[in-house]
């Protein structure tokens, strides 16, 4: 894992390096080409079902990136937006209301939609940081979960707990995703077309996050992150900029939700709980905050580890104790449990942290170097 | 030549009991270099803090040429053309100098996060243009060397620097500096002091608070006097040194100045 993470950290580092450079990139597009044939030939589909889970959580991850590692600001009800996009598509798309709506026409009206939303949960937290925009964030991640729980009555529009089901899949065209697609020379197999989709959609948002850091408003999210006073010295409009980091990060898990919901075919308000926000936090601080490359590390080890423990659990034990002793259900979590602990532990800045943010840590840690600057009311 | 560049019209500022500024009227003209001294606590800090908008005060008004500031939005007022340094330091610790004076340009900057994405043309120019003059600003401080460095690694006199600079982006026409010297070493002060006198003869105007009072009355063209949140004097620095209740509030207060 860790050479991994060193050839990756090279890939993305040293554009000096020309050749070498390119060279890598051509074969991390290659592997990411092939992967799902892979996946599913060596581990069979339910893999590869994961694999495009793991990609839907790397967008879901950056989106939270940009409130959380870029602008600094602690949202504990991330998922929300991923339950608008994801609802948004099941209401348009299925027999619900009779709507059939089109991904092209879908996709980006969830975004917008979820982007909305973001404003609306960024309007009222705008004085509030740390703990207690955490408290209001968790609160409004449950009152959209609890909407859609209850807005079966007196007009059905959620269907409340029972969810929407038989969603439309995703169509490009006439081509439903849902069935082999043949190409001639080969059929592709649902997963792995949903695998393509998912993976273009998450370059794109990775692109998106990328030119956002090194730009205008990403400078200026990094200084509202750093000290909120000085970026209003400065002349930032920390109120727009900060809704503007909700709308933005809120886009992102707008368009996973839609993703998920064709891909699903299914959705009820039980995949949108708190513990769904704390995943997708836990990606984004296990991974490295604010650092893109860290953060899709961590969407994607989350993703999969869980899914390991619990394959492993039960086969270990038997080999082991000659006897199932306990749940792989339980045990999973608790080994999740564990790993977190630990990596906090022992690599508080995450697992892979921009090297600013490593320093940055270690700084903090270093408690008894003298203050250089006395301090004093402003 | 003495045109008025800003105006403060009885100021009133209380926090609970404290009353921190009390009916302040003072006048800054073109091109001045205008000081602002008194005893700590006086409200000096206070008085900055209404100007660039980050207090409402309870009454009284600014007015910035022309233009009352009636808004108390900081990022309006710096758009006005009004840049300030704080008292203690407050620098993103985690940005490199370079980034920090980045960020000073914003307000001036016309990129928005959809040429931000689309990373279009005038978007690569405006950024090119904004490096290029950030590290301009930088060589102009004296801390060019420092450009890739983190604001937290710089020493406290560069910092200090780093503060101006990112002040300077901005592009005002006033600058407001909170004790810029203190915690300065007399070779550092020997250097912000041409510094200041570099940006006056740019013709940025500059509001001056200050502890060292050599700085003070060998810098600044005409000087405020505050006391216990009011203003007890405002004139020339050799009449400002005579003042009866200057000395009174300096020696009464124990000060060291
Ligand atoms: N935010 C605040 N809350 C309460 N009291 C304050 C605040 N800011 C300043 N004060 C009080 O106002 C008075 C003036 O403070 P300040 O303007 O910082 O003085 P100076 O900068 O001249 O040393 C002091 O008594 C201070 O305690
Ligand atoms: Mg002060």
């Amino acid at each position: 894992m860790k050479m991994t993470a060193r050839f990756l950290a090279r890939l993305t580092r040293h554009p000096a390096d020309n050749r070498v450079h390119w060279l890598a990139w051509l074969l991390l597009g290659l592997l990411l080409a092939i992967l799902p044939w892979l996946v599913s030939a060596g581990f069979g589909n339910t893999w590869l079902r994961i694999l495009n889970f793991a990609l839907l959580y790397v967008m879901l991850a950056l989106g939270l990136n940009i409130v959380v590692g870029f602008a600094g600001l602690l949202d504990m009800g991330y998922i929300a937006f991923y339950a608008v996009g994801a609802y948004l598509w099941a209401l348009l798309a299925s027999p619900q209301f009779g709507l059939h709506w089109p991904l092209w026409a879908i996709l980006p009206l969830g975004a917008g939609v979820a982007g909305l939303f973001g404003v609306l949960l960024g309007a009222p937290t705008l004085k509030l940081r740390g703990d207690y925009l955490a408290i209001v964030t968790l609160g409004f991640g449950e009152i959209i979960r609890i909407f859609l729980n209850n807005l079966n009555a007196p007009i059905n529009i959620t269907n409340g707990p029972q969810g929407i089901s038989a969603i439309d899949p995703v169509h490009i065209g006439s081509l439903s995703l849902a069935r082999p697609i043949d190409l001639g020379f080969v059929q592709v197999p649902s997963l792995v077309s949903y695998y393509y989709l998912f993976l273009i959609a998450a370059l794109a948002i990775i692109g998106i996050a990328i030119r956002l850091e090194r730009s205008r408003v990403g400078r200026a999210w990094a200084a509202i992150r750093e000290d909120e006073v000085a970026a209003k010295a400065c002349g930032i409009n920390t109120r727009n900029v900060k809704l503007l980091a909700f709308a933005m990060g809120a886009t992102f898990g707008g368009v996973a939700g839609g993703l998920f919901a064709g891909f699903q075919q299914f959705v009820s308000p039980e995949s949108f709980g708190l513990l769904e926000s704390v995943m997708v936090l836990c990606m984004v601080v296990l991974g490295g905050m604010g650092h893109i490359p860290g953060v899709i590390f961590g969407a994607l080890l989350l993703t999969i580890l869980p899914e390991f423990f619990r394959h492993i659990a039960g086969p270990v034990q038997q080999s082991l104790f000659g006897t199932v002793l306990i749940d792989p259900e339980n045990l999973r979590m608790l080994l999740f449990g564990l790993s977190l602990v630990l990596v906090m532990r022992y690599r508080p800045s995450g697992l892979w942290p921009s090297p600013q943010r490593r320093r940055e840590i270690e700084d903090v840690q270093r408690a008894d170097a003298p203050a250089d600057v006395p301090v004093s009311p402003m | 030549m003495n045109s008025v560049l800003l105006r403060a019209d009885n100021i009133s500022k209380s926090f609970g009991g404290v009353q921190a500024l009390k009916d302040v009227s003072l006048t800054l003209n073109k091109g001045e270099v205008y000081g602002l001294i008194g005893p700590n606590g006086a409200g000096k800090t206070t008085f900055f803090n209404c100007l660039t908008g980050l207090y409402v005060p309870d009454s009284g008004q600014f007015t910035f040429g022309d233009t009352p500031l009636i808004s108390h939005a900081p990022d309006k007022t710096v758009r006005q053309g009004i840049a300030r340094t704080f008292q203690n330091i407050r620098l993103f610790a985690n940005m490199t100098a370079l980034e920090n004076v980045m960020v000073g340009r914003h307000a001036r900057l016309r990129s928005n996060i959809v040429s931000d994405i689309l990373r279009t043309p005038f978007n690569r120019r405006e950024e090119q243009a904004t490096e290029d003059m950030a590290l301009q600003l930088l060589h102009y401080v004296g801390i060019s060397a420092r450009a890739h460095d983190l604001a937290k690694h710089l020493s406290y006199g560069d910092q200090r620097r780093l503060e101006i600079a990112r002040a300077l982006a901005t592009n005002p026409r006033l600058l407001c500096l909170d004790e810029p010297a203190a915690g300065m070493n007399a070779n550092e002060t020997a250097g912000l002091r041409q510094l200041i006198e570099a940006i006056r003869a740019d013709g940025i105007s500059i509001l001056l608070i200050e502890h060292d009072v050599q700085l003070v009355m060998g810098l600044c063209d005409r000087i405020a006097v505050l006391d216990y949140g009011e203003l007890i004097c405002e004139d020339v620095p050799a009449i400002v040194q005579q003042h009866p209740r200057v000395i009174e509030a300096y020696l009464g207060s124990g000060a060291h100045a």
